[in-house]
């Protein structure tokens, strides 16, 4: 598939949940194409970085899920502080454990979970629709119930995948991603390359095979797709673009160039532009 | 002058103090995960277990759990013990074997600790990171405080979202938030505080050398606890000034945290 195709199946006020952490391998050319459609109103379900940045700096979330959002290196989302800043988006912020436990509620097909995590934060007064359990066993605690967490859609970057959509994390971390796959409906899976079936396991390891078929609707091969956020070991953080994303960020006359810049034509011409940007600053 | 020897001779500064009373949180701790979040408690964890608190487990920042003693700011050069994906953070975290020592924007008498926004939740003055996993960690095993700047705005009479659990809202909340909690010791610039008092508000349990009662006293927005004679915070030995100066931050990071000035 291409990335305007798997847009294409999306609709607008979907809950559609994003891979990765922070801002390490997330699936962005997926949420670059989100930015390029009309998709508005969207739930967006995130262990955070400048996904969820680009997505609120565009006005897609009405809502967000999220236990924290980071640009790691840049501990701060410039884009999702103003938007809560300026109060245009609603918000439901778990403790990150909570979070997992809504997607792996969702993804067992029960009602909740339950957890001493955030019993006694305010994680309880400002979601009040959480609900707590007592158990039904002898020691009689009451936990908190986390409630599942069911995702219309999923996107995740891998490193590698077959064509069928068995798909592989090459560095050293899954993250979240097998969660937010059986957590979702539907399931598109972009990744650095797409290769043969038994060159999977042959290269990674059996350990690095965590997404399978079975969960995958879509795959989009998309080198570079995570890019400016890192996907070890076919690449770093572009660190250098994230300062200049950030420092964008700040001011309204910036942004509107950035965006024009990177943001405003195809995935291709994304790509195009970051590959040119040392050349740019040369010429600059 | 060489800076390497002008360094070994010279006393230690506050940030070295700094480095080994966040260290001295760890101390009897045993063989659990130390989890330092910021620049100081991270020499402080690796500084514990180079000398009295061998059997710590530490991180490489990533996902692997890393033995030696190596510089801040640089790859750890291993040899790797084991894998810790994020999945078995939370793990570890619930399951307790772990002592974290976090960097809170706002702390307050009774250690609830805000990571999460400035202002009102609804729409705060700052956004800041979200509350992470400062909810989960407090009710499941020992946490500790680093805060470079002591200030009326960090040491506040209430937080603006409690993101690290106290012991008066875990109280309220009831036994299964209460069950594990404990809030080991706060570090500062200028002290060492603990909630080693009958109601288990926030003590303080020394100052560092330079630092007077009336000037923590001053920069704290609540009444603390204050015995009758305070101690001073314990000296880095030359053995652990060494260790801090030649092998775990040689660069001089702790000072971007706590400035240089002689203690």
């Amino acid at each position: 598939m291409t990335e305007d195709a798997v847009v294409a199946q999306l609709r607008s006020g979907m809950t559609v949940g994003i891979g990765g952490w922070g801002s390490r391998r997330k699936p962005m050319s997926l949420v670059r194409a989100i930015l390029r459609s009309e998709l508005r109103d969207l739930t967006v379900v995130s262990y955070g970085g400048p996904d969820v940045g680009l997505l609120c700096a565009a006005g897609k979330v009405k809502r967000l899920v999220y236990g924290f959002v980071s640009l790691d290196s840049i501990p701060l989302e410039p884009h999702f502080q103003a938007a809560r800043q300026s109060g245009s988006i609603e918000v439901t912020e778990y403790d990150e454990g909570m979070l997992q436990w809504a997607l792996y509620a969702a993804s067992l097909r029960l009602p909740f979970l339950p957890t001493r995590a955030g019993l006694g934060s305010d994680v309880m007064r400002v979601n009040p629709g959480l609900r707590t359990v007592l158990s039904p066993y002898d020691d009689g605690e009451e936990l908190l119930a986390v409630p599942a967490l069911p995702l219309d859609a999923a996107l995740i970057h891998l490193n590698r995948a077959d064509v069928t959509g068995n798909a592989q994390f090459l560095g050293p971390d899954l993250y979240f991603d097998d969660l937010f796959a059986t957590a979702a409906a539907r399931v598109y899976a972009s990744c650095e390359r797409i290769v043969p079936t038994a060159d999977l396991a042959a290269v990674g390891g059996i350990g690095s095979l965590r997404i399978h078929r079975w969960m995958v609707d879509g795959v989009v091969a998309a080198p570079n797709g995570a890019h400016f956020t890192s996907c070890v070991p076919d690449y770093d953080r572009d660190e250098e673009f994230q300062r200049a994303y950030v420092h964008a960020a700040k001011d309204a006359g910036a942004w509107r160039e950035f965006v024009a810049t990177y943001l405003d034509g195809t995935e291709a011409d994304y790509q195009q532009a970051v590959a040119s940007r040392p050349e740019r600053a040369a010429a600059i | 002058m060489s800076e390497g020897r002008a360094d070994t001779m010279s006393d230690p500064t506050r940030a070295e103090v700094c480095v080994v009373a966040c260290a001295e949180a760890w101390r009897g701790d045993g063989e659990i995960v130390a989890s330092p979040m910021g620049t100081i408690p991270t020499i402080g964890a690796r500084l514990a277990r180079a000398t009295f608190e061998p059997d710590l487990v530490l991180s490489d920042g990533e996902a692997l759990y890393v033995a030696g003693t190596w510089p801040v700011g640089e790859p750890a050069p291993g040899p790797v013990e084991g894998w810790v994906p994020y999945r078995a953070v939370f793990d570890l975290a619930w399951g307790g074997r772990r002592h974290v020592m976090m960097g809170p924007s706002q702390i307050d008498r009774f250690g609830n600790a805000n990571i999460s926004v400035i202002g009102d939740f609804a729409r705060p003055t700052r956004q800041l990171v979200g509350v992470r996993g400062a909810p989960g960690n407090t009710v499941n095993h020992p946490t500790s405080y680093w805060l470079p700047k002591h200030r009326t705005r960090s040491f506040v009479s209430r937080v603006d979202m409690v993101s690290g659990v106290g012991y008066d809202e875990a109280a309220k909340a009831g036994p299964a938030a209460s069950r594990f909690l404990q809030l080991r010791r706060v570090v500062t610039n200028l002290a060492v505080l603990d909630f080693d008092t009958p109601d288990h508000a926030m003590r303080l349990a020394s100052v560092h050398p330079g630092v007077t009662v009336d000037e923590v006293v001053a920069n704290t927005g609540f009444q603390l606890a204050i015995g009758a004679d305070v101690p001073q915070t314990r000296m880095p030995t030359a053995a652990e000034l060494r260790l801090i100066r030649t092998v775990i931050d040689p660069h001089g990071a702790r000072y971007r945290e706590v400035q240089h000035e002689h203690g």
